[in-house]
């Protein structure tokens, strides 16, 4: 579903992603995790050519992205939900999703619509209210809805669980599991790892740049070193 | 807590006397050739003092009163009451809509010949808000040089009828589309910017237009401007009092009624008012098309939009472009209202106002833009008298609209888009 081959990402003159090799098949949950710093986000980004790879390659469901536009890349089937979750805090909810299937018919647009409901039922409820007055778990829920509203094949989830009470945390990891049934393939960034890992199928630690280890999710867990360094010994 | 606040209200006065006193207090008085500086005579200098005194009394009693204020307009003007029903209220507002535009097609035949003319330039000012409410409030573009646009439809109409005998009809579309093009090639360069950045070099473009157009003395006659810009006419029938150009008719003898100055008045605003409609009406319907949404959405949250896979470039550049075509529109209706045009009429001063207009109806909001902009046109004419102080109120004004109503005149309410009937 999507490769990265020896990414090389720059900011300006500073290399953030030192030959980064990544991939996530079809119908899996790949998570990503790391500390602060390690070239997490700026790993999402340059899946979404902002800013685009240095050298490597980037591979979309077969096609080298690497050189797209990200508004191209948007549009080819991929969704991301942004870190710190941006929702257009001005705009309703219901507007909010509508946003989120831009590119698709009415019909499409409504039936989309009535899914995410299904899947928060929350959001439903807050139809037109501003999304900037909701919770942090609502605005967390709508920025998944939102980008669920494309019909993605693959899904990006930035941190998804930054900022939210524990409880709200389980509810969204819920939804994530859910994904996976209706068969979309789920990216996840976590600094969460415990979490993170317990439902990943696979999952890969990113350090300073450099993917240090890739395993199951479940081998990642038991591993002593990441037990060490990310999930408190 | 009048204790508390008997320190700042004295302050308040003070400051109140130290900025009045000079500007009112003294005047100027030319004798011959000198001038002299003389006091102003007695009662200026009560009034002076008594406003001193008003305002130490207000802000002494500053909590009391602006609770009882507040009391007072809440009910009716509170933002945060439940919404009628939207149906209901929909309704309410087009018939409310229609009532006034069936008024304002038959006020101009009851009414001075100067009403009418003020009233045109109201819908100029309603086309240029309407028009530049897309670029500041949709898509939130701090745009100053907004002028410039307009400038641009003004002058492609008067050039075009002293150089190749252009018509109204033929230039008005031809105005607006120019202005477009400028605001496409204007948004280019700016597309990276914002915020202060693009108020800056937006405004840079504006002088630039007016400076071209100021020294170009050749093709515009510079700081003399353009004169005889021929008036609109009615399927080949012409205003004046005779046909000047040949093929034409004149309007008053086809009819076979008496000549009057007044039809073209009443015909110039008439148009006004079918283009201020319909720039309305159009403006109305892209806000609530995708492209209006993603207006909005760039303006809520760069970053969301483009990672919902919509085009920064695209979206920015329809803003730009479509709000510099209406304000093609406007120039070309206002080339043709004064029969004479000049760098003078295109200061930044025009952008400002037309940008406080916006500010003062609410951002994105089109009922609060027309209201601010028959509000901010008319009044200083009302105020004539005081016409030396006519900044200053205007000043003052914009200051009690900021503290008492930030969001504007009327706040943009949000739509509900119609897919939600369909269910």
């Amino acid at each position: 579903m999507l490769v990265l081959e020896d990414v090389h990402t720059h900011y300006g003159k500073i290399e953030a992603l030192h030959g980064v090799s990544v991939e996530v098949k079809k119908g899996e949950i790949v998570s990503l995790i790391g500390a602060n710093g390690a070239g997490k986000t700026t790993l999402l980004m340059t899946v979404c050519g902002n800013p685009q790879a240095t050298s490597g390659r980037v591979i979309l469901q077969g096609r080298d992205i690497t050189r797209d536009l990200t508004s191209n890349i948007m549009r080819s089937g991929i969704s991301i939900v942004p870190e710190g979750r941006r929702v257009f805090s001005g705009l309703t909810v219901e507007e909010n999703l509508h946003m989120g299937g831009f590119f698709n018919t009415k019909s499409e647009i409504r039936k989309s619509q009535e899914h995410v409901y299904e899947l928060f039922p929350r959001l439903k409820e807050r139809e037109h209210q501003r999304a900037g007055t909701m919770s942090g778990g609502e605005q967390q829920m709508l920025a998944i809805g939102r980008a669920l509203m494309s019909k993605p094949n693959m899904i990006i989830l930035d941190e998804p669980s930054l900022g939210l009470a524990p409880l709200v945390i389980k509810q969204i990891f819920e939804i994530i599991g859910k994904l996976r049934e209706e068969g979309i393939t789920v990216f996840l960034v976590e600094q969460n790892a415990h979490q993170a890992l317990n439902l990943a199928d696979r999952g890969y630690v990113l350090e300073t740049g450099r993917i240090r280890l890739h395993d199951t999710g479940k081998n990642l867990l038991a591993n002593p070193d990441v037990q060490n360094a990310y999930l408190g010994g | 807590m009048i204790a508390n606040n008997l320190k700042h209200a004295l302050f308040c006065a003070v400051i109140t006397l130290v900025i009045s006193y000079p500007i009112l207090g003294f005047n100027l008085v030319a004798r011959g050739v000198d001038i002299t500086l003389t006091g102003a005579d007695a009662t200026t200098l009560v009034m002076v003092a008594l406003a001193a005194l008003i305002v130490f009394g207000f802000q002494l009693f500053r909590d009391r009163i602006v609770g009882t204020i507040t009391d007072i307009t809440r009910p009716g003007f509170g933002t945060h009451k439940e919404p009628m029903e939207e149906n209901r209220r929909a309704r309410i507002e087009s018939w409310v809509l229609t009532g006034i535009l069936v008024l304002a097609l038959f006020w101009p035949f009851f009414v001075s010949r100067g009403s009418v003319d003020l009233a045109t330039l109201v819908l100029i000012y309603i086309m240029l808000a309407l028009g530049l409410n897309v670029v500041v409030g949709l898509a939130g573009l701090l745009d100053l040089g907004y002028v410039a646009f307009y400038a641009v439809g003004a002058y492609t109409f008067a050039l075009l009828s002293e150089y190749l005998g252009v018509s109204f009809w033929m230039a008005l579309p031809i105005g607006a589309l120019l202005a477009a093009l400028f605001g496409l090639l204007l948004g280019f360069p700016v597309l990276r910017l914002r915020g202060d950045y693009l108020a800056i070099v937006t405004l840079g473009f504006g002088e630039i237009i007016r400076i071209l157009l100021n020294n170009m003395t050749n093709l515009t006659g510079g700081p003399n401007g353009i004169g005889g810009i021929p008036e609109p006419t009615l399927f080949g029938m012409e205003f004046g009092r005779r046909v000047k150009e040949e093929g034409n008719t004149s309007f008053h003898e086809t009819f076979g009624i008496a000549y009057s100055s007044e039809h073209k008045v009443i015909f110039l605003y008439l148009i006004a008012l079918v283009l201020a409609v319909i720039t309305a009406l159009v403006i109305r319907r892209l806000m609530r098309m995708p492209v209006g949404r993603a207006w909005e959405a760039l303006r809520e949250d760069e970053i969301a939009a483009k990672s919902l896979g919509l085009s920064r470039t695209a979206v920015k550049l329809s803003a730009f472009t479509i709000g510099a075509f209406f304000a093609g529109f406007a120039g070309t209706v206002f080339a043709s209202k004064q029969g004479f045009i000049s760098p003078e009429s295109f200061v930044f001063l025009e952008s400002a106002i037309i940008l406080a207009i916006v500010v003062l109806g609410g951002m994105g909001s089109q009922m609060g833009v027309i209201l601010a902009a028959i509000a901010v046109t008319i009044l200083p004419e009302l105020a004539r008298e005081f016409s030396e102080y006519r900044m200053l109120i205007f000043g003052a004004a914009m200051v009690l609209m900021m503290v008492w109503r930030p969001q504007g005149l009327m706040p943009m309410r949000r739509i509900h888009i119609e897919l939600k009937k369909q269910e």
